[in-house]
């Protein structure tokens, strides 16, 4: 594995961004606007706020990321550059390594702006340490780098790719315990949710929003989302083949 | 010249031996997309140092083969040898500059950016690239913005960084005017002179006259290789187009 090819790709994908400021900027600003919504919609309704608020944080990196590397890799094998990578010395999980270290950076920045806003002018109240927040954001942004890159084995058109969002994601905002606590789904459904990596990161969430001191449980679920972001990334490189038809 | 073999040894003789500086060989290979040979028995082989032409009729398989050297194809049946090794594996990518034929670069980055990341994965500088395939004038422009034959030559490019030993061109003067056409093929000739194999494919067979030695496919065969004198001697004609249908029909 070598860095100095990683970082290469990572600065590559920044600089790809950097010729687009209309998605870096809908990537930053729309999940501020979406909070501010959120909290106009509990003007009256604090305690709600604070308790929706927070976990909204854990899924905006992951939409955000997941939609971006998943169609920046579909580019990439329709465009044919996919393949000439395959054909350099450049490893598959150099090239993962890369995705998921400029992704994770912009995930960072657009969780630090998201919290500053939420937890400043927006007053949510959070009883864990901020700096926590973001951490696990970013855990989440690479979960997001990693179904991303699975998504997009399974597509061969921008089409198809996007449908994967209400496939893949979905389903897990349903189950996180946004809705519905987790504890209070019936049997099969509480199973399955805990079988889903945005579970944790809401859990997260919640912990740092309710609990005094709960930098612990914190740090657990934010490890659980970190070792399903890992196994979805090895899982992207396996289904990275050399070989097509 | 060793691999001038004639038309019958391709059809029916045995297949050659292996030659020391052989770049790349073919052992008997066949490659299968959805249920249809695209390749059949292939036998073949190029030499280092020197310009091999591809040339054959579109959907002749000159993709494809490039493809099985690059290490990129599935369904390849039988044996093909790169730089003495197996294709795809780590020492022949690092030895390998492969440009596919439709341009493979990032339209959302500029000329620069494209060689330098593709310099630097392979862990080179940029070095005169950008003199060789004419593009200085617009190295900061986005690739998105340039025109379709300028965007190959960004492609070929980002193929020729870090002076790689064996190049696979995949049609790399398509739509290019005649002026450019002759100086990427005087190109070629200079980077085999500095001791690179370069595999160069085209559909317009008029090309052939740059080249030190010609493969020509058809429907998935070969129908030849030899150079170029040898095609015109044998043919009886200096129209290499005519000289293509009378090796078909001499067959």
């Amino acid at each position: 594995m070598s860095t100095a090819r990683t970082f290469a790709t990572a600065r590559r994908v920044l600089l790809q961004l950097r010729h687009d400021p209309r998605t870096i900027a809908l990537m930053l600003l729309v999940p501020c606007v979406l909070e501010t919504l959120l909290r106009l919609i509990y003007a009256r309704h604090r305690a709600t706020f604070d308790q929706a608020g927070a976990p909204l944080l854990a899924f905006f990196p992951l939409t955000t990321v997941f939609l971006v590397t998943s169609i920046a890799l579909l580019r990439e094998r329709v465009t044919g550059t996919l393949e000439r990578l395959l054909t350099s010395p450049l490893g598959r999980l150099e090239l993962l390594g890369g995705y998921a270290l400029s992704f994770g950076l912009l995930a960072a920045v657009q969780a630090t702006i998201v919290c500053a806003l939420t937890l400043g002018p927006l007053g949510l109240r959070v009883q864990g340490p901020v700096a926590l927040l973001v951490v696990l954001a970013v855990c989440v942004a690479l979960l997001g780098t990693g179904l991303g890159l699975l998504a997009s084995a399974f597509a061969r058109t921008e089409f198809q790719v996007v449908q994967f969002f209400p496939l893949i994601i979905l389903p897990q905002l349903l189950l996180c315990g946004l809705l519905v606590a987790r504890q209070r789904l019936p049997g099969a459904l509480h199973a399955i949710s805990d079988a889903l990596p945005l579970s944790y990161a809401v859990d997260g969430m919640h912990h740092l929003s309710r609990q005094v001191g709960a930098a612990g449980a914190v740090a657990a679920d934010t490890a659980i989302v970190l070792a399903f972001a890992a196994g979805a990334l090895i899982l992207g490189a396996v289904t990275l083949r050399r070989q097509t038809n | 010249m060793t691999a001038c073999a004639s038309i019958a040894e391709w059809t029916d003789g045995p297949a050659e031996a292996p030659r020391a500086d052989d770049a790349v060989r073919f052992d008997r290979v066949t490659v299968e997309r959805g249920g249809r040979a695209v390749l059949r028995d292939i036998d073949a082989s190029f030499a280092t140092g020197r310009v091999t032409g591809l040339f054959g009729p579109s959907g002749s398989g000159k993709s494809t083969l490039i493809r099985a050297i690059a290490g990129v194809q599935s369904g390849v049946r039988g044996t093909v040898t790169v730089l003495g090794e197996r294709p795809g594996s780590i020492a022949v990518r690092r030895a390998l500059g492969y440009m596919t034929q439709s341009p493979s670069v990032y339209e959302d980055l500029t000329v620069t950016e494209n060689v330098r990341y593709f310099a630097a994965i392979r862990g080179a500088e940029m070095g005169d690239v950008l003199e060789r395939v004419q593009l200085c004038t617009h190295a900061n422009q986005l690739v998105r913005n340039l025109s379709g034959g300028q965007r190959a030559r960004v492609s070929l490019a980002t193929a020729l960084v870090g002076r790689p030993r064996l190049l696979l061109l995949d049609e790399p003067t398509v739509g290019l005017d005649p002026l450019l056409r002759r100086d990427l093929w005087r190109l070629f000739g200079d980077l085999a002179g500095e001791g690179a194999a370069l595999l160069v494919s085209s559909h317009v067979l008029d090309e052939a006259r740059h080249c030190d030695e010609v493969i020509l496919l058809r429907e998935g065969r070969i129908v030849a290789q030899l150079s170029p004198e040898e095609l015109s001697a044998r043919t009886g004609t200096d129209d290499l187009d005519e000289a293509f249908i009378r090796l078909i029909e001499r067959r």
